[in-house]
């Protein structure tokens, strides 16, 4: 009920709006859309003169809640900061995230709510594969842009069947050429094993591997499920075929039960681990409480250290980075309750390209400019490799660094690479460099 | 006579549905389209458990047959919509059948601990079979409404009227079989098996055509939801859901169709009611989402102690004429002796 009577103060304030424009227009005879002045109209379902209504799905609580709860609050966070600052053109972004608990069946829910009852201008970094395949076609037959999902998966770029959807972070098969690329070349002759989650994550990544690692260095190559927790069985094989260095292509509480297995079994290879998978706090935080249920003390951070991973947004351990700066900031002010991980980092960044794309869709957008700004591709910002975006691409960032995990941070130990997701495509050292962070922390229109 | 009844009842509640679902919000369309897919699904176990008198702690799987047998259906052979229902509740019912050859043997708490290991067990076949089932993933599912309707006509209208038309199809058939000789059996299997058995019935093969009705009932409640949710995922059936179908039964009250009909209410529209609430009072995100899940206990609670009989039980003693309590109270859970004040008991 007291939706309902939101929803029709909503409409009548929004037939207000468009009333006073068209007044305003018939005075001055002329309204720019992408202006720089003109009023601020509800040009749009969720936008109104004063606000901007986006929504999301995220795993709130639940087995994915561990983490991943932190990314939406962070990205609030930034929201906030933005609309303290002046707003997108005046207007401020309210961000309305519901809880689907990880289950397709409640992303569907939750999505239809927020698209049928409140009317979100878009849906705005979705968390998950199998979630956010539950809507993905709802969203693009009822035209709702649907960007930055929270997922690496290869599926969000596919601009003929789904032009509204936009992925956003380094895809996974683009992650695993890089790690494949890394192995490669730093572990010629070595034996190789896998570790990865058998669904569309993991068999992305496996894909890309297998593009730079040649066939013959691979001795095991091992899935997990990540229903069952206990990975012995693949941890076994693994030391049984004598690998040297694992890959791993595992979520943060999978790579945990991997280290402290092969701790059980004596067994010691190089670790090379997906960024998804190798959050040094997050990562830490779990090996000491597996640890504790197991009746046994570790230090996580000694356990972490020498882990090869990669990243596509700036070093959390670089203080003297201006992004990083930015984000030490955001989370003082508004975030005091968390730490500045990974997942805090994801949400501010997503956040930040959020709003460059808002700014660049216009003064006045309806959802196609939202979509046609994204499109005419968005420039470089948080991340360390330019985004992919074009009308024929929706993927995001196209690449990151090598880095290893030393005293809890990630420290990079090559330059910024970046690739394409084709078996041939070559592996280039990116020749721009990142810019640093606007002064203001908020991207220019 | 009883068949003219329910077909009269049901015709009504069509016109009442019909007009709600242009009358109210496109939302509230999908809503009405969730909660008829829980109906089907939450009646089957009603009359398994009010009837019949067995537990299940695991229709959740019987769910994810007929989803997945459904979306199977649906993207590998294009069945029409009406068949892909018609072939889930098959698959399901030969499920349910296989299933209840064994629950036929077990009784009280080791038939729910063999349906709890269904529910637990049965969604990870899908992970095992990656390139069948789709993983993780799931199998996308989607069904459009037919082209004379416009190409202007909402959705979630058209998803309402296929899910609401299909359960009271299903509330229809579950209603005369309640009141068929098979339902009068089940009673007396319920109330004393012994006796039963002395009366010349046949209880195993009556306690597992309980389950094979129940079961194909879940199934066609899994098919529906498969198609208003979109998809068909491993996540969608986990033991919450089976647990949620249970709650809603004993909530609405155990044997009544009309209870199932609140307990899917309360099931779909509380949580959602809830989350708004709490975000609405300015909760944060974290807060607003653990807030849900802590009054829908109370409200749980709460409606077992004033109603001890559930919603439908309640219902009928404030307004009911001065007869005994219709539905089942929750004792009837454990297998009692007497037979004497269930011999009217209605399956409305």
């Amino acid at each position: 009920m007291r939706s309902s009577r939101r929803t029709r103060r909503a409409h009548l304030a929004a037939v207000a709006a468009i009333a006073a424009v068209a007044m305003t227009a018939a005075a001055c005879g002329s309204s720019g859309k992408s202006g720089s002045s003109g009023a601020l109209i509800a040009s749009a379902p969720g936008i109104t003169a004063k606000q901007i209504l986006i929504g999301s799905h995220q795993p709130l609580t639940g087995v994915a809640a561990p983490g991943y709860d932190e990314i939406a609050p962070a990205s609030n966070a930034y929201f906030q900061y933005v609309n303290a600052h002046g707003g997108i053109y005046g207007r401020k972004i309210v961000y309305r995230y519901l809880n689907d608990q990880y289950d397709p069946t409640i992303t569907s829910t939750d999505v239809h709510q927020l698209v049928l009852q409140d009317n979100v201008y878009a849906i705005f970094n979705g968390l998950g594969t199998p979630t956010h395949l539950a809507v993905v076609k709802y969203l693009n037959s009822s035209k709702v842009p649907d960007v930055f999902v929270a997922s690496g998966c290869e599926c969000w770029n596919s601009p003929g069947s789904y032009p509204e959807t936009f992925g956003w972070q380094l895809d996974y098969v683009r992650e695993g050429k890089l790690l494949g690329n890394y192995v490669e070349q730093h572990f010629k002759g070595d034996k190789i094993g896998y570790f990865y989650q058998d669904d569309e994550f993991g068999q992305d990544g496996v894909k890309g591997l297998n593009y730079e690692i040649p066939k013959s260095q691979v001795v095991a190559s091992e899935s997990y499920n990540p229903a069952v927790t206990n990975v012995a069985p693949q941890v076994t094989a693994l030391k049984a075929a004598g690998a040297q260095v694992v890959v791993a292509f595992s979520v943060p509480a999978f790579t945990a039960l991997l280290r402290l297995n092969s701790l059980k079994l004596n067994f010691s290879p190089q670790l090379v681990v997906s960024d998804v998978g190798s959050d040094p706090i997050t990562l830490a935080g779990l090996l000491e409480s597996f640890a504790k249920q197991g009746g046994a003390t570790v230090s996580g951070n000694a356990l972490t250290q020498g882990i090869i991973t990669d990243g596509y947004l700036p070093s959390l351990g670089d203080a003297s980075n201006s992004w990083i700066k930015l984000f030490t900031k955001l989370r003082s002010q508004y975030l005091s309750k968390l730490p500045l991980d990974g997942n805090v980092a994801y949400g501010l960044a997503a956040a930040y390209t959020f709003v460059q794309a808002m700014f660049k869709a216009g003064r006045n957008p309806t959802r196609q400019d939202l979509i046609n700004a994204i499109n005419g591709g968005l420039p470089q910002g948080v991340s360390v490799a330019p985004y992919a975006y074009s009308p024929t691409n929706h993927n995001g960032i196209t690449g990151g660094y090598m880095a290893v995990i030393k005293n809890g941070a990630l420290s990079p130990v090559g330059p910024v690479q970046v690739t394409d997701i084709s078996p041939t495509g070559s592996i280039t050292t990116f020749a721009g460099s990142q810019p640093s962070a606007p002064a203001s922390g908020i991207p220019s229109p | 006579m009883t068949l003219a009844r329910h077909l009269a009842a049901a015709l009504a509640a069509a016109a009442v549905i019909a007009a709600l679902s242009v009358q109210l919000g496109s939302y509230r369309d999908y809503q009405m389209a969730e909660v008829a897919a829980y109906v089907v699904a939450v009646a089957g176990l009603t009359v398994l458990i009010g009837l019949s008198g067995q537990i299940s702690i695991g229709h959740g799987a019987f769910m994810a047959v007929g989803g997945y047998g459904g979306a199977l259906l649906l993207i590998h052979l294009n069945w029409p919509p009406e068949l892909v229902f018609g072939g889930s509740v098959v698959i399901a019912a030969l499920g349910g059948a296989v299933f209840g050859v064994a629950a036929a043997r077990l009784r009280g708490p080791y038939l729910a601990g063999a349906t709890l290991m269904l529910a637990v067990a049965l969604p990870t076949v899908a992970g095992q079979y990656t390139g069948v089932f789709g993983g993780d993933q799931g199998l996308s599912v989607s069904i459009s409404a037919p082209a004379f309707l416009g190409a202007t006509f909402p959705p979630a209208r058209w998803l309402a009227w296929v899910t609401c038309g299909t359960a009271l199809i299903a509330l229809v058939l579950l209603a005369n079989l309640g009141r068929s000789r098979v339902g009068r059996n089940w009673r007396a299997v319920r109330d004393d098996e012994v006796a039963a058995a002395l009366s010349g019935l046949n209880v195993a093969r009556l306690q597992i055509l309980a389950f094979v009705v129940s079961a194909a009932c879940a199934g066609l409640g899994g098919a529906l939801l498969a198609v208003v949710s979109g998809i068909v995922a491993p996540g969608a059936y986990t033991l919450t859901l089976s647990i949620g179908l249970l709650t809603a039964a004993v909530l609405g009250g155990l044997g009544s169709l009309l209870g199932a009909v609140w307990g899917s209410l309360v099931l779909v529209l509380v949580p959602s009611y809830l989350t708004n609430l709490a975000a609405s009072h300015g909760l944060s995100g974290a807060a607003s989402s653990s807030v849900p899940v802590a009054a829908y206990g109370v409200v749980l609670i709460t409606v077992m102690l004033a109603f001890p009989a559930g919603i439908q039980g309640g219902l009928r003693r404030l307004f009911g004429p001065a007869a005994p309590a219709t539905a089942l109270p929750i004792k009837a859970l454990r297998r009692r002796r007497s037979a004497s004040a269930h011999q009217e008991e209605g399956t409305t």
